[in-house]
């Protein structure tokens, strides 16, 4: 591991300030305030219906899509407003996302991880084939799909199709990656492996990581933050946290797995 | 049973027997149902049969495949009656073309529109509006294609008549589109929103997720949305008599009048004795267009399976 990346004075990459979200009227989170560094891995843990999701959604203004939702607070990404961004689809293309149900879209394996260097506006055949074999090796596929990457990515398994799309967001060669319980349709061991990518790519990026599993985020974490029904109860290191020095009796709880 | 009993469970064999109510209906439901569907295909074979047998007789004497197919002659009640189609297929082929170019594009981008940008109201209404045009008799068509746009072309380009190529195409497009915008925006509909979420949370714009993603998504439903355009096209019949000015022709520009295949059976069938030999050429020309129509529709089929199927 990287020894600077581990200085707590590193670069802010993404700051949250009284971040509060609602659907309609019922808020799902509330005064969300954290901030997430260059080149960390920041885990995010809670039980169901936190507000976990609801906050990755936000933060590539995908909220966008559920007109109910209603966002209060700012989001600054490399310091700028993100709500200010005129140009969202240059936001997105910063961010890559991997949502907890894999979505392989319905055209062939090649062209589910070529459509965003494409969209970016890379053409050359020779140039697109070195990004899809990188992105799929780095997302533990390329062994199983290199023979048929015509094939539809739609007809793969559900952990296949969700390494694939993990393949498709570092296609987008992004700065921030947010991980939605990504390994909810892994076996075991894929997961390890993807962890190591993970691990290796925080040299490189910044990721936020959702999960449900307590000691995924311990094995990848930096930081790591607790949420509960709706509001960021602890952020703490990860290392901290795990050797029982937590602030909050509540995150005790839920980390030894005492909790409803 | 209470927990922690640990008794074993038995089933009852005789249960498993039974012919209950809820077993009942369902054998009784598949038998109507299974009724349903056959009569459906024995209409359809009854009506194959009964035009084939109608027709057969000239099939076997009179009937010279290079005449009939490579001939432009119509001329069923003449002396010396010549019983060639080829301006007829032409005829066919011309105005559904046309229509085709134009309904296509039409059709294929107010689908689009409707599904994927209007929203709302403004949805609601478009697709109101293309029902409603969807309903209008085809007489209603060949009557604006008569007392409109006949005029209106005349005028507009100069030339004698306005009863041609032109004129039907546009009306038999005008008539299709509504149908293939109806299903193309089915299959759009039906390519689901999480495929657009994904293209979009990674930066595509708007119409990079239609292009890139729902239209090679949907791309099945819309080729069986203008294979059954097609087929409404060919098989129109009332809108093409009055519009296309009903005169055989090999067509060489749009101002032609040509004359159709459907509009010939529909104008020549109530004047021929029954049994005759124009009478069975007439019958000839409804099994080709039986066979034409069906293969379109199979093919359009096909391809909405095939879209399941993956
Ligand atoms: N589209 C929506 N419309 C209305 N309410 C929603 C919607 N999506 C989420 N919510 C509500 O917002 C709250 C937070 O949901 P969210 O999906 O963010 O939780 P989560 O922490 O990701 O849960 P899980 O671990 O089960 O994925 C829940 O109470 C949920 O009911
Ligand atoms: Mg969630």
């Amino acid at each position: 591991m990287v020894g600077a990346t581990e200085s707590p004075n590193q670069a802010t990459k993404l700051e949250v300030r009284d971040l509060s979200i609602y659907y309609g009227d019922q808020p799902a989170l509330q005064n969300i305030n954290l901030t997430v560094r260059e080149h960390e891995i920041f885990g995010i843990i809670g039980p169901a219906n936190s507000g976990k999701t609801s906050f990755l959604r936000v933060l590539n203004r995908m909220e966008m899509f559920v007109p109910s939702m209603k966002v209060k607070g700012q989001i600054l990404f490399g310091g700028r407003d993100i709500s200010k961004w005129r140009n969202v689809y240059a936001l997105r293309r910063l961010i890559g996302v991997v949502f907890p149900l894999p979505v392989g879209l319905p055209l062939s394996i090649y062209d589910n991880v070529s459509l965003s260097p494409r969209l970016a506006g890379i053409r050359k055949r020779a140039d697109l084939d070195i990004i899809v074999e990188k992105c799929l090796r780095r997302a533990a596929l390329w062994d199983e799909v290199k023979d048929r990457l015509n094939s539809l990515g739609s007809l793969l398994s559900g952990g296949q199709q969700q390494r694939l799309t993990i393949a498709r967001a570092l296609s987008q060669n992004p700065q921030l990656l947010l991980l939605d319980e990504f390994s909810i349709a892994v076996d075991p061991v894929t997961t390890m492996r993807i962890e190591d990518v993970l691990k290796e790519l925080k040299k490189e990026i910044t990721i936020i990581l959702v999960t449900n599993l307590v000691q995924q985020a311990r094995r990848l974490a930096d930081r790591t933050a607790f949420f509960l029904s709706g509001r960021c109860v602890e952020i703490g290191e990860t290392e901290q946290m795990f050797s029982g020095k937590t602030e909050d009796p509540q995150t005790q709880a839920y980390l030894e797995g005492r909790f409803g | 049973m209470m927990i922690g009993t640990n008794r074993p469970q038995s089933i009852d064999p005789a249960k498993l027997d039974r012919r209950d109510a809820a077993w009942l209906v369902d054998k009784l439901v598949q038998v109507v149902v299974f009724i349903g569907g056959i009569s459906g295909i024995i209409f359809i074979i009854g009506i194959f049969v009964f035009v084939t047998s109608e027709g057969i007789g000239f099939l076997t004497s009179t009937f010279k495949f290079t005449e009939f197919f490579g001939s432009i002659q119509w001329r069923p009640t003449s002396n010396n009656p010549t019983y060639g189609i080829l301006a007829l297929i032409a005829g066919t082929a011309s105005v559904t073309g046309l229509a085709m170019i134009l309904a296509v594009p039409f059709s294929i981008g107010a689908a689009i529109f409707i599904a994927e940008f209007a929203s709302g109201k403004v949805r609601e209404a478009l697709k109101i509006l293309v029902e409603l045009l969807a309903a209008i008799p085809s007489v209603v068509w060949g009557f604006i294609g008569l007392s409109i746009m006949n005029p209106l072309i005349i005028e507009t380009f100069g030339v004698p008549i306005g009863l041609n190529v032109l004129n039907s195409g546009v009306i038999l497009g005008l008539m299709a589109a509504p149908i293939m915008t109806t299903i193309a925006e089915d299959a759009l509909k039906a390519v689901p929103d999480t495929y657009r979420e994904a293209a979009e949370a990674m930066g595509a714009t708007r119409w990079q997720v239609v292009f890139r993603v729902v239209l090679p998504a949907a791309k099945n439903g819309l080729v069986a949305a203008i294979l059954l355009g097609v087929g409404r096209g060919f098989g129109e019949t009332m809108a093409v008599l009055m519009a296309s000015g009903h005169s055989i022709n090999l067509p060489t520009s749009v101002f032609d009048s040509v004359r159709a295949l459907t509009a010939t059976i529909a104008a020549e069938l109530g004047e021929t004795a029954v049994g005759s030999e124009h009478y069975q050429v007439l019958f000839t020309l409804g099994i080709l267009l039986f066979l034409v129509t069906f293969v379109i529709n199979l093919t359009a089929d096909l391809i909405v399976k095939g879209v399941r199927k993956k």
